[in-house]
């Protein structure tokens, strides 16, 4: 069924686009609410600017911890993307493709730790992968390997969380492709790995892109699951939200500080990033 | 044509949002300053801002309190002191403050949000918390540094992770954690977990989840006692209210249900 409506919609979809451009006047009705949402966005971020002790901030800068922490936070936010890639494009490609019982399901199951409290996953990863849980027992007895309080289990946490924005965005691209090309490579005798690999991956190369920085992005902010499953230790645990979180126990200044580094690391690489691989397609 | 008609716009949102702040500033500020009813009699609602590990003794004194007190009603926030005093320094509604450290409490007085000296009402202390039965057989602080045994402290930036620092430092015992967790309920659900062999916990934290854990008394927590203050808040809508209920604490029956909790008196 979405296969034909692929090939049907296609030609409308794209009829439109080049009308719209054309507008000058922009709707009251759209600008305000817009308007209001990018303040709603922008503005808390402009009180933490307000708040920011700009004189302090070099010598805070060069602290070791807070190296250290920011270094951990971008390594496993990218280790966790890259895990992300290898499982979930995958998986976004079996819902997208894939007729099979009781895919409605799965496709929900997909989305659970988006609506799970962050806290919670790190409990759940806990308990299957801790010590005592369920797979966790067996690593330890038969490989002697133990998950929480260690880089792993912090890059472990990210994916869990992270994960399901990648899935849902190479999910949406796939739908979005244009199958026909698939139906074209596998006429010329392409099976169904090659063809995988050298039209549709191409092809949804963008919404991967995105869907990546996406879960890049969420990793890097992720907190909640991170600090139930692996702990809070300098140099092997401790990320940035991490940091933040314990510095406003004591000195909101200082998390307010750590908070502005980890904004504007992480704003300058999707900038970069986002005119370099991700333009509009 | 076209920007003109976009700069007003901009002017109509930004002069919307002034608006909508300003309304709800206002709004705030009449119903945290309205003054309690006229009449002396101790009623209505009081609403106290607690620290986590007073979750179980508090919630008993709140149920006596309402029953000695008909027609009063008192709803509790509990969460980390440190966090409790930035809401009420940024203008949280409570009539009661209680916290687990001296340090959070005087950020508080600091900012003139309380009413008075506080009073130190309990105080508490550290014990090791282990798994049911002590399956390592720690006995003190010294074998905590054993290599097979993983042990979870309260980060330092937290009350119970400044009190582990100090009975250590007391100790003389020099111990690597595999964790230092952001509050004490946190390193003790990893006992409780079955994560990490040992944590510091408070004693009171311990006695709640006896089914579970054993609590390890070790004599270097007495140098590393921590005094919980209450206050009134200056803010409070409700003052004799607030203050009874902070009287229901410090009177006999209310130490009654704290010492059963396994808290000292100061």
């Amino acid at each position: 069924m979405s296969r034909l409506d692929t090939t049907v919609a296609r030609p409308d979809r794209t009829a439109p686009r080049p009308r719209s451009r054309h507008t000058t006047r922009i709707p009251l009705a759209l600008l305000l609410p817009a308007s209001l949402g990018l303040l709603f966005l922008v503005l808390p971020l402009a009180g933490l600017l307000a708040r920011t002790p700009w004189t302090s901030l070099p010598q805070r800068l060069t602290e070791p911890g807070v190296l250290t922490a920011l270094r951990l936070s971008l390594q496993t936010a990218t280790l966790a993307t890259l895990l992300c890639l290898v499982l979930g494009v995958p998986l976004a490609w079996l819902l997208a493709r894939i007729e099979f019982p009781g895919r409605r399901i799965v496709r929900a199951l997909v989305t659970v730790p988006l609506v799970l409290p962050p806290v919670v996953g790190g409990v759940a990863l806990l308990l299957v992968f801790g010590r005592r849980g369920l797979l966790g027992s067996w690593l330890d007895s038969v490989f002697g390997v133990t998950l929480p309080f260690t880089t792993t289990g912090v890059v472990l946490a990210e994916a869990f969380v992270a994960m399901p924005f990648l899935i849902i965005a190479v999910e949406g691209a796939l739908r979005g492709a244009d199958s026909r090309y698939e139906e074209a490579a596998a006429t010329l005798g392409a099976n169904r790995w090659t063809t995988f690999t050298h039209v549709t991956l191409p092809l949804v190369a963008p919404g991967v892109a995105a869907g990546a920085v996406l879960c890049w992005a969420r990793a890097l902010g992720e907190f909640g699951a991170t600090i139930t499953f692996a702990g809070n230790f300098p140099g092997r645990t401790q990320t940035m939200p991490i940091a933040v979180y314990l510095a406003l126990e004591t000195d909101l200044e200082a998390a307010i500080v750590l908070s502005l580094i980890l904004l504007t690391v992480s704003v300058a690489i999707l900038a970069s990033l986002r005119d370099r691989w991700i333009s509009a397609p | 044509m076209t920007t003109r008609r976009l700069r007003t716009a901009v002017a109509a949102v930004i002069a919307l949002a002034v608006l909508g702040l300003a309304g709800c500033g206002g709004d705030g500020k009449s119903a945290g300053r309205e003054p309690g009813s006229a009449s002396s009699d101790v009623t209505g609602s009081v609403t106290v801002f607690a620290a986590a590990s007073l979750t179980e003794s508090f919630t008993q004194l709140g149920k006596d309190f309402e029953a000695a007190n008909p027609g009063t009603k008192v709803t509790f926030s509990f969460a980390g002191s440190s966090a409790l005093a930035t809401q009420i320094n940024q203008g949280a509604p409570a009539d009661v403050f209680a916290s687990a450290a001296p340090a959070n409490m005087k950020a508080v007085i600091d900012a003139g949000y309380g009413d008075g000296t506080p009073t130190t009402f309990v105080r508490n202390q550290l014990v090791i918390a282990v798994p049911k039965g002590n399956p390592d057989r720690v006995g003190g602080l010294a074998d905590l540094t054993k290599p097979e045994v993983k042990v979870a402290l309260c980060a330092e930036q937290v009350p119970c992770g400044a009190a582990a620092r100090k009975a250590l430092d007391a100790a003389g015992v020099k111990l690597t954690p595999v964790t230092l967790e952001q509050d004490v309920r946190a390193a003790l659900s990893k006992v409780k977990l079955g994560e990490v062999d040992a944590a510091l916990v408070y004693r009171t934290d311990a006695r709640t989840a006896a089914a579970d854990v054993d609590g390890v008394e070790f004599p270097e927590s007495a140098g590393a006692v921590n005094d919980y203050p209450i206050v009134v808040l200056k803010d409070s809508a409700n003052k004799p209210a607030a203050q009874a209920f902070v009287e229901h604490v410090l009177s006999d029956p209310g130490r009654a249900v704290l010492t059963a909790a396994g808290f000292q008196a100061p």
